[in-house]
């Protein structure tokens, strides 16, 4: 009897999830999009910008009554997906947007590490996604060949690019020819950014006195900053996420370490400030846009976002922001709101004013031509410094 | 210089493996059983510090003291709850429930607030210089205080009664009770202890790293338990042992090898270590624990 019991709620839970999925079937008057974030995990700060951008672009549009494609209005619905920090749940929220909710296109996830398996999977299902912060150069890039993926784009530079601004600044700017560097080797953005980092800045006269590296997770630095300390460096580069820049500089302070240090847009949230205190005043990092010194279009995207959601805008949001705004303007041109079309006209953009930005896309790559600028950490608020063009 | 700095590093992250190895062994030599959801403890003892240290503005010694005495207390509702139904069950179920119990307090702590927290200092914090070598009071303070506890915890296990019936518990399950001895009370107090030397752990190092998350726990509750299975696992002495050996192994691989290969060359040394000793160093080929 029990055995039926089970059998019978087990059959009507399989069939009302059925229900349920051809329930969500598409209504022809919207456009769907899927968001995927770092809403828990090791960044979940970086997860809400994007979140919290990528609502904010729905609504502005909503509000104004939808996206004209021919002669109708279409309005616009997110579906947002929480990626759990995971490389494995990033594919699989990728897959479950384009075989079951049917989304047009796809931005997010934000950490290369989590962009790069959910790109693929984008790149199979031959579905836009435009990831707003993965900066790892092989996530637009095609595993096997390693020419451009045909379907994913990104609204960020680089982190070749980033590394050559990093690497000039120290030597040019700074005028400090003897660095250290330590990164999380088991991360894909902090390893390639070191690696290019270290290479530019042997190139151009200076020289690389310690190289270490740790593991994702690790808490103690000590042995690794003891090393550092022999090597007496001028400035150590630390192109790691926020959530670990505290630890290390703090750890290096303990140790009796003097030397400045300086970071990359990984250190570009506000919880760096948080979790560091006055540690990280004076500090220089590259990132991608600066929300002091701005156009127009960034000033009243930092107004909106904060009488929004009480907070400044950080890069994620940012560059989220400008996914959507780089969609927005390839569904219009394309003027119908199907995939293959949106791709085709998101790959030649010729200009795209953001909110970080101006940007361009050419066929044959996924990358836009872009500039970054370097902030200093003053009074525990990022400050502009310095722009770097490509 | 550069040797005895490495070895000050070694000895502040090997006297906290230490502290939460003695959770461990202490668990295992009792029930014969590994209480995984022990590293989580050891992450909400880090938690409890922020909370106290931010919101009731506690100093040192009263956050230390009620970070221990909150995660003892769950631990013994979670021995109540979540293992003693399963004690005489196979060890396979209630190692997986021990499993669910870390995922559980992880989760929890997490839908609280998945941002990683800032904990204040609570000790002001100096650096006396020797020339190179850097010492702060800091490093002394963690590395003085788990040498205390664990001379307390010996002395308790060693020297009173209650430390008495808790080896002759992990003798025998079955002929003790017989004898008076109230089983269910001390296998409660054995876990009070060893989740609130986890805490004490916890706390201590919530401030040496001051950036807390809800995972925190997972990997330095795998390094805590390999010092506990290296010095024997239901070995106290060889838990604390163990601790400080992994501590060193690990900070002087990275220090005289490429930091990358740090894991590697560290777990290596170990396995051959276990290999010519495969009950640890202090453990008896017998099934006599502590």
């Amino acid at each position: 009897m029990k055995k039926w019991t089970v059998l019978f709620i087990a059959i009507t839970l399989f069939i009302s999830s059925v229900f349920l999925i051809s329930c969500s079937k598409t209504d022809p008057n919207t456009i769907k999009i899927g968001v995927i974030a770092e809403l828990t995990g090791d960044i979940p700060a970086v997860g809400a910008s994007c979140k919290n951008a990528a609502e904010m672009a729905a609504q502005e549009v909503n509000d104004a009554g939808g996206i004209q494609l021919g002669d109708k209005k279409y309005k616009v619905e997110l579906i947002i997906e929480d990626n759990a920090g995971k490389a494995d749940q990033s594919a699989s929220s990728a897959q479950k947007l384009i075989t079951q909710q049917k989304v047009t296109a796809i931005v997010g996830p934000n950490a290369s590490r989590y962009a790069l398996p959910a790109a693929e999977i984008a790149e199979s299902g031959k579905v836009v996604l435009i990831t707003p912060w993965s900066t790892a150069p092989k996530t637009t890039l095609d595993s096997r060949t390693g020419a451009s993926k045909k379907y994913v784009f990104r609204s960020c530079f680089i982190d070749p690019f980033q590394g050559r601004v990093l690497a000039k600044f120290v030597l040019e700017n700074l005028n400090l020819k003897k660095a250290a560097v330590l990164y999380d080797v088991a991360s894909e953005y902090n390893k390639g950014i070191a690696e290019i980092f270290k290479e530019v800045y042997e190139q151009n006269g200076g020289m690389v006195v310690a190289f270490e590296t740790y593991t994702t997770g690790d808490k103690d630095f000590s042995s690794q900053l003891t090393k550092i300390k022999k090597a007496e460096p001028d400035i150590i580069f630390l192109p790691n996420y926020y959530t670990e820049v505290p630890l290390q500089i703090q750890q290096a302070k303990r140790l009796g370490i003097a030397a400045p240090f300086i970071g990359s847009d990984s250190w570009g949230s506000e919880e760096l400030i948080k979790l560091s205190g006055k540690d990280c005043n004076d500090y220089y990092f590259s990132t991608h846009y600066a929300a002091d010194a701005s156009t127009e279009a960034t000033t009243k995207f930092i107004a909106g976002y904060k009488t929004k959601f009480g907070t400044t805008p950080d890069d994620v949001a940012a560059l989220t922001y400008d996914s959507f705004g780089l969609l927005w303007q390839a569904l219009k041109t394309a003027g119908k709101n199907d995939r293959q079309a949106v791709r085709d006209t998101l790959a030649k953009i010729p200009q795209y004013e953001g909110v970080t930005g101006n940007m361009q896309f050419k066929e044959g790559s996924g990358d836009p031509i872009k500039s970054a600028v370097i902030l200093k950490i003053k009074d525990g608020k990022f400050t502009w410094f310095a722009n770097a063009n490509p | 210089m550069y040797i005895f700095q490495q070895a000050l590093n070694g000895l502040q992250l090997g006297s906290i493996y230490a502290l939460i190895a003695l959770g461990y062994t202490m668990v295992y030599g009792i029930l014969t059983m590994i209480n995984f959801a022990h590293g989580d403890l050891f992450m909400v003892g880090a938690f409890f510090c922020f909370l106290l240290a931010v919101y009731l503005r506690l100093s040192f010694i009263p956050t230390l003291l009620l970070s221990i005495l909150g995660v003892s207390c769950l631990g013994v509702i979670i021995e109540r709850l979540a293992y003693k139904p399963l004690r005489n069950a196979p060890r396979v179920s209630a190692i997986i429930t021990a499993l669910g119990v870390g995922i559980f307090l992880e989760n929890f702590t997490l839908a609280l607030s998945p941002y990683s927290k800032a904990v204040p200092s609570l000790l002001d914090n100096t650096t006396w210089t020797l020339g190179s070598l850097s010492i702060s009071s800091l490093q002394i303070l963690i590395i003085l205080l788990s040498l205390i506890l664990m001379v307390i915890l010996d002395f308790i296990v060693q020297r009173t009664k209650t430390g008495m019936a808790m080896r002759a518990i992990s003798w025998d399950k079955t002929i003790v009770p017989l004898m008076g001895v109230p089983v269910n009370k001390i296998i409660s107090l054995t876990f009070a202890v060893g989740a609130g030397l986890g805490g004490a752990a916890g706390m201590m190092y919530s401030q040496a790293y001051p950036v807390i998350d809800p995972y925190m726990g997972i990997m330095v509750g795998w390094k805590a338990f390999i010092s506990a299975v290296i010095g024997g696992i239901g070995n106290i002495r060889g838990a604390m042992i163990g601790g400080f050996i992994l501590g060193a192994v690990e900070i002087m691989t990275a220090a005289f090898f490429p930091s990358t290969y740090r894991d590697f060359v560290a777990f290596t040394l170990l396995l051959i270590l276990l290999i010519v000793k495969p009950y640890g160093i202090l453990g008896k080929p017998h099934p006599q624990k502590m």
